[in-house]
C-alpha cells in the first residue's frame, strides 16, 4: 500500500453528506452530464486509469475493495500495491467463454458532473467496439505509453474519433512515472502528434501527461512535475464544454418517434429534441411534407413547459391540423433541414458477412427506416496509415466510403452538423443483425436535380384502358425446374382470355439489356434489380407481366415485390427438387456445373434460397406443365 | 440562451426515448414490475414517455407468493393509480411442489422468477418485456446492452447481440424471439434515489427504518414477514429499528440496522456506507459469475 495515494480526494465523503444532507442533495441535483470514451490498448494504462477514476472518486466499496486488496496480492502484478485494472478487466474469463463484448459502461461522479465512461476492450473488434463507443460521447481520451509514443494505433484512435465526430479530445501522456516525469520526451511527443492530428482534420486536442498507477495529475496537478501549468485530468472532464450545450444553439430538429393521440381532442407529437429550443408559438415547418404551423404548447406530464431544448424528450402540439406521423421531423421553419434519396457515406462494416452492393438492406437514421442500398466502395480507408485502397466490398470492420441510395427520400443533415440526422445504422433484412453504421456527408447532385416528372395519363389509367388490373407474376425456382415453360403456358391461357401480357425471360434478357452481367453474387443481384424495374414499368403500362428469372435470393425477390403495391407482385415457386432438375438438364447446364465449367451455378456452387410463402406453388413432380399453368390461372382469377 | 441540462433530466430523457422506441416497433409489449424502488422508478417513467395517454402496456409481476405484505399492497395501488392493467403471474408447478426459500435454495429462484417469466412471456405472448437493470449493479451487467434479444427458448445468446450506437436502436426481430429493454441501463443507485426525492415517486415503506421483527441468521437481518417463517429453536424475534437498500423476497433479503426515515437521511446513509447495493442478496453469493449464469438462463 505504500505508494497508493488514498488521502488525497475524497468525493463522495464529503462532510456536506454528514452535517447537511439537503445542502448536498441541492449541490447534486445540479451536476451536469459527461460521456467519454478511454482508447488505448490494455499496455497503455487503460484499465489502470479507469480504475483510478472509480476508485478517486470513492466509487469502489469497502467489500469490493477487500476484494480488490486480496485480488492484487494473488495476481502480484504490482507487488504490495493495489491493481486498479483488476476492478474493470475481468475481461480474461469472459474471453474463455467466447462472449464479445463490444463496451462496457462505468460510471463515477464528481462535486460537479457525473460521468458515464464507454470502455472498449478487444483487438481484433476494436473498430466495431471503439465506433460503438464514441458514438455517444462528448469527449475521448487518447492514451498513449509514455516509453513508446505515438504509435499506429494511436493514430489509428484518433481517426475513429475524428470520424465519429467528437470535437473534445484529451491526449493523455500516460506512465510518465517510468521515465521520471521527463518534460522533454513528453514535449516531443506532444509536438509529433500534433503534425499527424493537424493531418487528419484534429484542429485542437489537450495534452497532459499523466499516470494512471500513481495518481499523477488525474485529481490533483502533480508534484512530480511543476513543468505542467494545465489541468489535471479530473478538473477537465468537469469543465469541458458539452456537445448537448452546442446543439442548443443549433435550428430546431425533432424528429418523430410517436403521435399521442389518447383521444379525439389532443393530438401531440413525441420525441426526443436533437438540437435547438423550442417554445410555444414558434413556427415549425414538418418534413418531409413541408408543411407550416406553429407549436401550440409543449405538453408533459409536469405540466406545459414554456421552452425546451435539445436533449429534452417532449411532447410538440400544433396550432394547425397537418399530417405528421412517425419517422417525420419537426424543424425550424425557416431553416428547414434537406430531403434526398441519394447520398454519400462513410460506413463501418460490422458485421462477418460482408456487404453486398446493391442487396437491398434496412437502413435507420432518426425515427426513419427505410430501404436502401450501397453501392460497390470508392474506396476503404486502412485505419493505420489512413492510405485509401480500391476495394469491392467491406468486410468486418472495414471503413469505406460509398454511395446509398434509399427507396424514398428521407430527412438527413451530415453528420458533421448533425450526428442524429446524419448517422445511421444498416440491418440485413434477413437475419436482422445490424451490419454497419454510417454517416451521411451530402447528397448528390443527381438526386437534387432530378425530380420526378409527373404524368397526366397514370397508371390506372393504362390499366383501365385494358380492362384488367396489372401484377408480375414472378417465376422463381432453380435451373431446369420448368419456368419458362410454365410461364409459357400460362401467358398463351391469358392470352386466349384477352389479358395483355408480357413474358421476361432470363436467357433472352441476358442476350440483350443484361448482356454486361455474369453470375457472380453482386451480378445476379443486379440482374434481378434490372428485371425489377424494367417489370414494374411495363405493370405501370397496365401489363401482366411474366418473369422467368432463378432469382436465388430472397432479399432481391422481396426488393422487387416492395417495389410494388399491395396484392401487385405474385410469387410463383416452381418447386422442383434439385436431384429432378439435374435428371432433365435440359440445356446440359448441370453437367458442366458438376465438371467445374461453370462456375456459380445455383444449386450446385451457389445456393438457392426457397419462398417462405410464395403466393402460388407447383410440384411439377406431380404435375405436367399444362396442369401446373391451369392450376396457376385459376389462383390468379379473376384479374379485373 | 442555452441551459445545462443535469444529469437526472439527461437520463430521464434517455429512457422516455427509449419507451417511445419499443412501443413504434413492439406488437405486444409489457413492463416487469417488481414493486422495487427501480420498478418504481421505471413506472413513474412510462408515465411521463407517453402522458397524456397511460403507458400503452400492461405491468407485469413475476410473483413468488414469498415478498413482504407491504409490497403487494403497493403494487395494486401503483398500478390503479397509473390507470394500467397489471397481471400477476405464479408459476403453477412451483405452487404445487410448495417451493419455498427455506427448503429448496437456489430452485426457488430458478422455479419462481426464472421460469415463471419464461411461462408468463409465452401465456401473453409478449414480444417485447422491459426491465428495471442497471449496468452499475453488477460487474456482468457493465456490459449488458439497452436492447437484449433472446431466442425462441427465452436463451441469452452473449455472441449474438448488436452494437448499439447513438440512440438508433435495431428493434427488429424474427417470429418467437423476443427482447429484453433496460431503459434505466445507465443510472446509478444514487440516481435512482434522487430521482424518487426530487420527483416524489411513491415507493414501499420498507426502504424506511422503522421497528420490525426480526432474526439474525448466518450473519444476515432477517425479516420475519409472516407466520410462514419456521424459526430455530431458541430463535426469538426481535424488534429491531430495520430498513432495506434492496426488495426480493422476504426470507432471501437482509435489512440493515438504520435510524433513517426520510429520504436524504436514506441518501446520506448510502453515501456513508461502505457496502455494495447487492450484499443483502443472497442470489449473488450463490457462486462466483452467478449474475451470468442466471442471466443465460432467462433470469432477467
Amino acid at each position: 500500500m505504500s505508494h497508493v495515494k488514498t488521502n488525497n480526494v475524497i468525493y463522495k465523503t464529503d462532510d456536506l453528506i454528514a452535517s447537511d444532507i439537503d445542502a448536498y442533495l441541492n449541490v447534486h441535483q445540479h451536476k451536469s452530464l459527461l460521456r467519454f470514451i478511454t482508447c488505448g490498448s490494455v499496455d497503455d494504462g487503460k484499465s489502470t486509469l479507469i480504475g483510478r477514476l472509480l476508485y478517486d472518486s470513492k466509487m469502489i466499496f469497502e467489500d469490493q475493495l477487500a476484494t480488490l486488496q486480496s485480488d492484487s496480492k494473488r495476481m502480484g502484478t504490482q507487488g504490495e500495491d493495489i491493481d486498479f485494472a483488476l476492478l474493470v478487466d475481468g475481461l480474461a474469463a469472459e474471453r474463455e467463454q467466447g462472449i464479445t463484448i463490444d463496451v462496457a459502461y462505468r460510471f463515477f461522479a464528481t462535486e460537479k458532473r457525473k460521468f458515464i465512461v464507454a470502455d472498449c476492450p478487444g483487438h481484433e473488434q476494436y473498430t466495431r467496439n471503439m465506433v460503438t463507443g464514441a458514438s455517444t460521447a462528448d469527449l475521448a481520451v487518447i492514451l498513449i505509453d509514455a516509453r513508446k509514443g505515438v504509435l499506429v494505433q494511436t493514430r489509428r484512435h484518433s481517426y475513429l474519433v475524428k470520424l465519429l465526430g467528437i470535437r473534445n479530445i484529451v491526449l493523455a501522456v500516460n506512465k510518465m512515472d517510468l521515465i521520471d516525469y521527463d518534460q522533454a520526451t513528453y514535449d516531443a511527443i506532444v509536438t509529433e502528434y500534433n503534425a499527424f492530428a493537424t493531418s487528419i482534420g484534429i484542429n485542437d486536442f489537450t495534452a497532459m501527461p499523466i499516470s494512471g498507477f500513481k495518481g499523477d495529475n488525474i485529481t490533483e496537478r502533480s508534484v512530480q512535475m511543476p513543468w505542467y501549468t494545465g489541468q489535471p485530468l479530473i478538473a477537465h472532464l468537469e469543465t469541458v464544454a458539452l456537445d448537448n450545450v452546442a446543439d442548443q444553439a443549433k435550428p430546431l430538429r425533432m424528429p418523430v418517434q410517436w403521435v399521442n393521440r389518447p383521444n379525439l381532442d389532443f393530438r401531440g407529437f413525441s420525441g426526443l429534441i436533437a438540437t435547438g429550443i423550442v417554445r410555444p408559438g414558434d413556427a415549425i415547418r414538418e418534413l418531409p411534407s413541408g408543411k407550416t404551423s406553429t407549436i401550440s404548447k409543449i405538453v408533459t406530464l409536469d405540466g406545459e413547459l414554456s421552452e425546451a431544448v435539445a436533449g429534452q424528450s417532449v411532447t410538440l402540439c400544433f396550432a394547425d391540423e397537418i399530417d405528421c406521423s412517425r419517422g417525420d421531423v419537426i424543424a425550424a421553419a425557416d431553416n428547414p433541414p434537406e430531403v434526398s434519396d441519394q447520398f454519400e457515406s462513410t460506413i463501418v462494416w460490422t458485421a462477418d458477412d460482408p456487404l453486398i452492393p446493391g442487396r437491398a438492406y434496412w437502413l435507420k437514421l432518426g425515427t426513419q427506416t427505410v430501404s436502401a442500398t450501397v453501392q460497390s466502395p470508392k474506396f476503404t480507408v486502412n485505419v493505420n496509415n489512413m492510405e485509401h485502397m480500391a476495394a469491392k466490398t467491406l468486410e468486418l470492420n472495414a471503413i469505406g466510403v460509398a454511395e446509398i441510395l434509399t427507396d424514398k427520400p428521407i430527412v438527413f443533415e451530415p453528420y458533421t452538423n448533425n450526428h442524429v440526422l446524419g448517422g445511421f445504422i444498416l440491418i440485413d433484412k434477413i437475419t436482422n443483425a445490424t451490419v454497419a453504421a454510417g454517416m451521411l456527408h451530402f447528397s448528390l447532385r443527381r438526386a437534387q436535380n432530378v425530380h420526378w416528372q409527373a404524368t397526366d395519363i397514370g397508371r390506372e389509367a393504362h390499366a383501365a384502358l385494358k380492362n384488367q388490373k396489372p401484377k408480375i407474376l414472378w417465376f422463381t425456382g432453380l435451373s431446369g425446374s420448368g419456368k419458362s415453360t410454365i410461364a409459357n403456358e400460362v401467358e398463351k391461357t391469358l392470352h386466349l382470355l384477352n389479358r395483355h401480357t408480357f413474358l421476361l425471360d432470363g436467357d433472352n434478357i441476358r442476350h440483350g439489356l443484361n448482356k454486361d452481367l455474369g453470375f457472380t453474387e453482386t451480378d445476379r443481384i443486379e440482374n434481378i434489380r434490372r428485371v425489377g424495374e424494367v417489370a414494374k414499368l411495363m405493370a405501370d403500362a397496365g401489363l401482366i407481366v411474366l418473369t422467368a428469372f432463378i432469382s436465388p435470393f430472397r432479399a432481391e425477390r422481396d426488393m422487387v415485390r416492395a417495389m410494388m403495391p399491395k396484392g401487385e407482385f405474385v410469387e410463383i415457386f416452381v418447386d422442383t427438387p434439385l436431384a429432378v432438375a439435374e435428371a432433365r438438364d435440359v440445356k446440359g447446364l448441370y453437367k458442366k456445373a458438376r465438371a467445374g465449367q461453370l462456375k456459380n451455378f445455383t444449386g450446385i456452387d451457389s445456393p438457392y434460397e426457397p419462398p417462405e410463402k410464395p403466393d402460388i406453388r407447383v410440384n411439377t413432380v406431380e404435375m405436367s406443365a399444362a396442369e401446373a399453368a391451369e392450376h396457376i390461372v385459376r389462383k390468379l382469377m379473376p384479374l379485373k | 440562451m442555452t441551459k445545462t441540462l443535469t444529469h437526472l433530466e439527461r437520463l430521464e430523457a434517455e429512457a422516455i426515448h427509449i419507451m417511445r422506441e419499443v412501443i413504434a416497433d413492439a406488437e405486444k409489449p409489457v413492463m416487469l414490475y417488481s414493486v422495487g424502488k427501480d420498478s418504481a422508478v421505471m413506472l413513474h417513467l412510462a408515465r411521463k414517455a407517453f402522458y397524456p395517454a397511460p403507458p400503452p402496456f400492461p405491468l407485469m409481476h413475476i410473483d413468488t407468493t414469498w415478498k413482504f405484505k407491504a409490497m403487494y399492497a403497493l403494487r395494486e395501488k401503483a398500478a390503479r393509480d397509473a390507470g394500467m392493467e397489471l397481471l400477476v403471474h405464479q408459476n403453477p408447478e412451483a405452487i404445487a411442489r410448495g417451493i419455498n426459500p427455506f427448503d429448496h435454495g437456489s430452485l426457488h429462484t430458478d422455479m419462481w422468477k426464472t421460469e415463471g417469466l419464461k411461462q408468463a412471456l409465452d401465456q401473453y405472448g409478449f414480444d417485447v418485456a422491459f426491465g428495471g437493470a442497471r449496468r452499475d449493479e453488477e460487474k456482468s451487467r457493465a456490459k449488458e446492452r439497452i436492447f437484449s434479444f433472446r431466442t425462441a427458448t427465452h436463451g441469452w445468446d452473449p455472441k449474438n447481440q448488436r452494437p448499439e450506437l447513438w440512440n438508433l436502436y435495431n428493434t427488429r426481430k424474427a417470429k418467437a424471439e423476443s427482447i429484453r429493454v433496460f431503459p434505466i441501463s445507465n443510472w446509478t443507485e444514487l440516481d435512482i434515489w434522487q430521482y424518487i426525492h426530487l420527483e416524489n415517486i411513491e415507493i414501499v415503506p420498507l426502504y424506511f427504518s422503522a421497528p420490525r421483527p426480526s432474526v439474525v441468521r448466518d450473519g444476515v437481518l432477517l425479516m420475519v414477514d409472516d407466520e410462514r417463517f419456521p424459526l430455530k429453536d431458541g430463535e426469538v424475534p426481535v424488534e429491531r429499528s430495520i430498513r432495506f437498500r434492496t426488495l426480493g423476497c422476504y426470507p432471501l433479503t437482509g435489512a440493515v440496522e438504520s435510524h433513517a426515515t426520510t429520504l436524504p437521511e436514506i441518501i446520506q446513509e448510502m453515501l456513508l456506507t461502505n457496502t455494495s447495493e447487492r450484499q443483502g442478496r443472497a442470489i449473488d453469493h450463490d457462486q462466483a459469475a452467478s449474475m451470468e449464469k442466471k442471466k443465460q438462463e432467462g433470469y432477467f
